[in-house]
C-alpha cells in the first residue's frame, strides 16, 4: 500500500506546514496578531493547501494515467494471434493482470524469491501450480506471452510506484519550501485561501458535469456504433420490436415508447389528482398535529425502494384486477388475461408518485406568501374560494413544474414496468394487456449472454440515449417552469 | 400642534357599531392586547394610533376575525358587531369579513390582472348581474382608490407589476369594491406620496357618510385630519380613547401627551 503511505505523509507534511506557516507569520510580526494581514491560522492553512492539493492532484492523475500507460506498452507484448480483437485482447490482458498480482502475492509470502519471479519461465516452472499453491487460481496453464508480459508489467509498475513516490513528495516539498518562504506579516494569505477554497468547489462542480458529460459521450459512440449496424430508420419510424438472432431483427423504438408514455399516463394520472389533492390538505387546512404526522409518513413511500413496487404490483395489484376484469371475475367479463399488465404498472407507478408530487406541491404552495391568502379572505372569500382562485394560480406553475419531473421519473422508472407491466411490444390502446417499455427492453437486452458487437446488445444504448434526451427535455422545461415562478415572488 | 386642522368638530352621539369588551390577545405565551375596551361609532372615522409594536394590527385583525388565520393567536372577551358577537360559533367568519373589510398593512395584490383584483370581491359576492356591471363597479373603485387615471390603460396587466404605492391602492380600491359596513385600513398611506394621500383621505372622509372606518396610522398630522375619534395605543393596553379634538390638544393621560408630541415612540 505504498499510495496509502504517501498520502499519509502528506497530510503530516500538510499539518506541519500549518503549524510552521503559522508560527512563521506571527514571529515576521513580532508575535503580535493584530500586525499581520490576516488571521495566523491563514498563513497556515495557506502552507498546508500549498504542499497538500497539488501534491494530491499529481497523484490522483498519476493513479488514472500510470496503469493506461503500462497497459498499453504491455499489450504490445501480446503477439497478434493470441488476441485478434479488443475484446480478446481483454480477457488477456486481464489474464496478464492475474498472474502479475499472484506473483507479487507469491514474493510477499515468501513462495518466490523477487529474482525468481522475475526469471521465472514457463519452460522450466508450473506457473499455474506454483501460484496455486499462494491461493491465485488460474483457469488455464499460462502462457509464456502471458507470463513474460506479466513479469514485465510488475517491473514496470514497480518503477511507476517508485517514481510517483519520489515525484509527488518533491511536490509536496516544494509546495511547502515555497509558500513557507512566502509567509511573511504583509503576505494577503486571507485572500489566497479564498481563492484556493474557490477553485476546490468549481473543481468539484466540473467534475460532476463531467462525468455526465462522459457518461453522455460513452452512450452516443454506442449509439453510433448501433447504427453504424442497423438502419436509423427502422429504429425511429418502423412499427415491431421484435429482437433475434438470425440477424435480421426488427428493431423499431416506437412500440416500447408507446407503451412507456402509455403507462406513464396512466401513473400521473393516478398520482396528480391524489397528490395534488394531498398536498392541498395538508398545506391549507390540517393542523399542526395531523402534518407532524403525515407528512413524513408520506415522504416514508418515497423511501420505499422500486423494487417493493413492483413486488406489490406483481403480488396484490395485477392479480385483483385480474378478479375484476378477468376470467371468472367480479365483472363477469374477460378483458383481462394475465396479471401484467399497463394499468397494473400504471396504477402502481402512480402510487409511487404520489409522494413526489404532493411534497413537491406542498413546497410550491407554501410558497404562496400568506398575505396572498389574507388578501383574499379579508374580502369575505371563503378558504376554498381562496384555494381555487388566488393560491392554486399563483402556485400553478410549480405545480406544472413538479408534475413534469413526476412524468421524466415515471419515464425512466424500471423495476415496477419490469414486475408489472410485461414483454410484449405493440401498440394497443386497451389498457388491460400487457405491454412494454423502453427500460424494460434495455434490460433484457444487456442482461444475460452479450455480444457487443451486435445491433441486439447495442440497440439498449440508442434506446438509452433516446430515453436520456427524453427525460432531460421534460427536466429542462419543468426546471424552467419553476425557476420562473420562483421570480415572482423573491 | 398649532397647525393641524380638527374635521367635524360637531360632537353628537351616533350609534355604535363595534363594541370590544375585555378583549385579549396572545400570541402563544406573548400577551398583545391587554383588556382592551372600546366602542366605534357607525359613520365615523377612527384613528388608532402608538408607538410601533404597540398591537394596532392586531387589535384591528380582532375586528374581522382575520386572527383566525394564525395558529398561535388566541383572542378572549367580546366583540360586538350590531349588537352580535363576531366569536360566537354561529358567526360565519366568511360573512363577517364580507361586512368588516380590511386594507392590510402590506400591500398584497393577487397574482392576476388589476381588472380582475377589483373584481375578485364582487364576483365572489355576486354583486354585478353583468359584465357591465362589473366593468362600473371595478372603474367606481378604482376612481375611489384614486388610481384609475394611472391604471385605466392597463387594466389587464397583473396587479403585481405596479409600484408599491399603486399596489397599496389597488388594494384600498379592491376592499372599496365589495361594499363593506366597515373597513380597517392599517397605514393605508405610507407608501403614498402627499397628492395620492390626500386622494385617499378624501375617500376616508366619502366613506364616512355610510360606512365606519378604523385606520391605523403613525401619521399624527393624517389622524387629526381624517377621523373623529382616535385611540392610543401603547404596549398592548388601550391608554385613551374620545374625541380626536380632545385627544390632541387636551389629552388626559400623560403617556397620550407625550407620544403625540414625540417623547415616546
Ligand atoms: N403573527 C404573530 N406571531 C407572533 N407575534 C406577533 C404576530 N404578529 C404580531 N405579533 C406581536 O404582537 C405585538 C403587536 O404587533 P402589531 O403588529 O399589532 O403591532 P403594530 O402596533 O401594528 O406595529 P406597527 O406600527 O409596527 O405595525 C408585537 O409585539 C408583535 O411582535
Ligand atoms: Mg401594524
Amino acid at each position: 500500500m505504498p499510495t496509502l503511505w504517501l498520502v499519509a505523509s502528506l497530510l503530516l507534511l500538510a499539518v506541519a506546514g500549518f503549524v510552521v506557516g503559522r508560527q512563521r507569520a506571527l514571529s515576521t510580526a513580532g508575535g503580535d496578531a493584530k500586525e499581520l494581514h490576516s488571521l495566523p491560522s491563514y498563513y497556515g492553512h495557506n502552507v498546508a493547501f500549498t504542499t497538500l492539493v497539488p501534491a494530491l492532484g499529481a497523484l490522483a492523475i498519476w493513479l488514472l494515467v500510470q496503469p493506461m500507460f503500462i497497459e498499453s506498452r504491455v499489450s504490445k507484448m501480446i503477439p497478434d494471434e493470441m488476441a485478434p480483437d479488443r475484446p480478446t485482447l481483454g480477457l488477456v490482458m486481464s489474464d496478464v493482470r492475474r498472474v502479475a498480482e499472484g506473483l507479487d502475492i507469491a514474493v510477499a509470502r515468501g513462495a518466490l524469491s523477487a529474482d525468481d519471479a522475475r526469471s521465472l519461465r514457463t519452460e522450466f516452472t508450473d506457473v499455474r501450480g506454483r501460484l496455486g499453491e499462494v491461493g491465485v487460481a488460474l483457469g488455464a496453464d499460462v502462457r509464456p506471452e502471458v507470463l513474460r508480459a506479466a513479469q514485465r508489467y510488475r517491473v514496470m509498475s514497480k518503477t511507476g510506484n517508485r517514481m510517483m513516490g519520489i515525484v509527488i513528495g518533491v511536490l509536496a516539498i516544494v509546495g511547502f519550501a515555497w509558500s513557507y518562504m512566502q509567509t511573511h506579516k504583509d503576505f494577503r494569505a486571507r485572500n489566497v485561501v479564498e481563492k484556493g477554497v474557490l477553485s476546490l468547489l468549481i473543481l468539484a462542480a466540473s467534475l460532476a458535469i463531467l462525468t455526465t458529460i462522459g457518461i453522455v459521450l460513452s452512450m452516443f459512440f454506442e449509439t453510433i456504433n448501433f447504427f453504424k449496424l442497423h438502419n436509423a430508420s427502422d429504429f425511429f419510424l418502423g412499427g415491431t420490436w421484435a429482437p433475434n438472432f438470425r440477424g435480421d431483427s426488427e428493431l423499431s423504438i416506437l412500440p416500447l415508447l408507446w407503451g412507456t408514455l402509455y403507462i406513464s399516463f396512466i401513473a400521473l394520472l393516478v398520482a396528480v389528482p391524489v397528490g395534488l389533492f394531498a398536498a392541498i390538505y395538508l398545506s391549507e387546512y390540517a393542523n399542526n398535529a395531523v402534518r407532524s404526522f403525515a407528512k413524513p409518513l408520506l415522504e416514508i413511500l418515497a423511501g420505499i425502494p422500486t423494487i417493493v413496487y413492483g413486488l406489490f404490483a406483481l403480488l396484490t395489484v395485477g392479480p385483483l384486477l385480474v378478479n375484476t376484469f378477468g376470467k371468472g371475475g367480479a365483472l363477469g367479463v374477460e378483458w383481462m388475461a394475465g396479471a401484467t399488465s399497463v394499468l397494473t404498472a400504471g396504477v402502481v407507478m402512480g402510487i409511487m408518485l404520489i409522494p413526489f408530487v404532493s411534497s413537491l406541491s406542498d413546497d410550491i404552495i407554501n410558497a404562496v406568501p400568506q398575505s396572498m391568502r389574507d388578501g383574499s379572505l379579508g374580502l369575505g372569500a371563503t378558504k376554498s374560494e381562496t384555494i381555487r382562485q388566488v393560491v392554486m394560480p399563483a402556485a400553478l406553475p410549480g405545480i406544472v413544474g413538479a408534475i413534469l419531473l413526476a412524468a421524466s421519473r415515471a419515464i425512466g422508472e424500471t423495476m415496477i414496468v419490469v414486475m408489472g407491466a410485461g414483454a410484449i411490444a405493440k401498440f394497443s390502446a386497451n389498457p388491460l394487456e400487457s405491454m412494454t417499455t423502453i427500460t424494460t427492453r434495455i434490460v433484457s437486452q444487456l442482461t444475460g449472454d452479450t455480444d457487443f458487437a451486435s445491433p441486439e446488445t447495442l440497440v439498449a444504448f440508442a434506446l438509452g440515449l433516446t430515453l436520456f434526451v427524453l427525460t432531460l427535455g421534460l427536466n429542462v422545461l419543468a426546471l424552467y417552469i419553476v425557476r420562473k415562478y420562483r421570480e415572482q415572488y423573491e | 400642534m398649532n397647525d393641524m386642522q380638527f374635521t367635524d368638530r360637531a360632537v353628537e352621539q351616533k350609534e355604535t357599531k363595534i363594541a370590544a369588551k375585555d378583549v385579549n390577545v396572545h400570541y402563544g405565551e406573548a400577551h398583545a392586547i391587554k383588556d382592551v375596551n372600546v366602542e366605534i361609532e357607525d359613520k365615523t372615522v377612527t384613528a388608532f394610533i402608538g408607538p410601533s409594536g404597540c398591537g394596532k394590527s392586531t387589535f384591528l385583525r380582532c375586528l374581522n376575525r382575520m386572527n383566525d388565520t394564525i395558529d398561535v393567536c388566541s383572542v378572549t372577551g367580546n366583540i360586538l358587531l350590531d349588537g352580535e358577537d363576531i366569536y360566537d360559533k354561529r358567526v360565519d367568519p366568511v360573512q363577517l369579513r364580507a361586512k368588516v373589510g380590511m386594507v392590510f398593512q402590506k400591500p398584497n395584490p393577487f397574482p392576476k390582472s388589476i381588472y380582475d383584483n377589483v373584481a375578485y370581491g364582487p364576483r365572489i359576492h355576486g354583486l354585478a348581474k353583468s359584465k357591465a356591471e362589473l366593468d362600473e363597479i371595478v372603474e367606481s373603485a378604482l376612481r375611489r382608490g384614486a388610481i384609475w387615471e394611472e391604471v385605466k390603460d392597463r387594466l389587464d396587466k397583473p396587479g403585481t407589476g405596479l409600484s408599491g404605492g399603486q399596489q397599496q391602492r389597488l388594494c384600498i380600491a379592491r376592499a372599496v369594491a365589495t361594499e363593506p359596513e366597515v373597513l380597517l385600513m392599517d397605514e393605508p398611506c405610507s407608501a403614498l406620496d402627499p397628492i395620492a394621500t390626500a386622494q385617499v383621505e378624501e375617500l376616508i372622509d366619502e366613506l364616512r357618510e355610510r360606512y365606519s372606518v378604523v385606520i391605523v396610522t403613525h401619521s399624527m398630522q393624517q389622524a387629526a385630519r381624517v377621523s373623529q375619534k382616535t385611540a392610543f395605543f401603547h404596549l398592548g393596553t388601550l391608554v385613551e380613547f374620545g374625541h380626536t379634538g380632545q385627544i390632541f390638544t387636551n389629552p388626559e393621560d400623560p403617556r397620550t401627551e407625550a407620544y403625540i408630541t414625540g417623547r415616546i415612540g
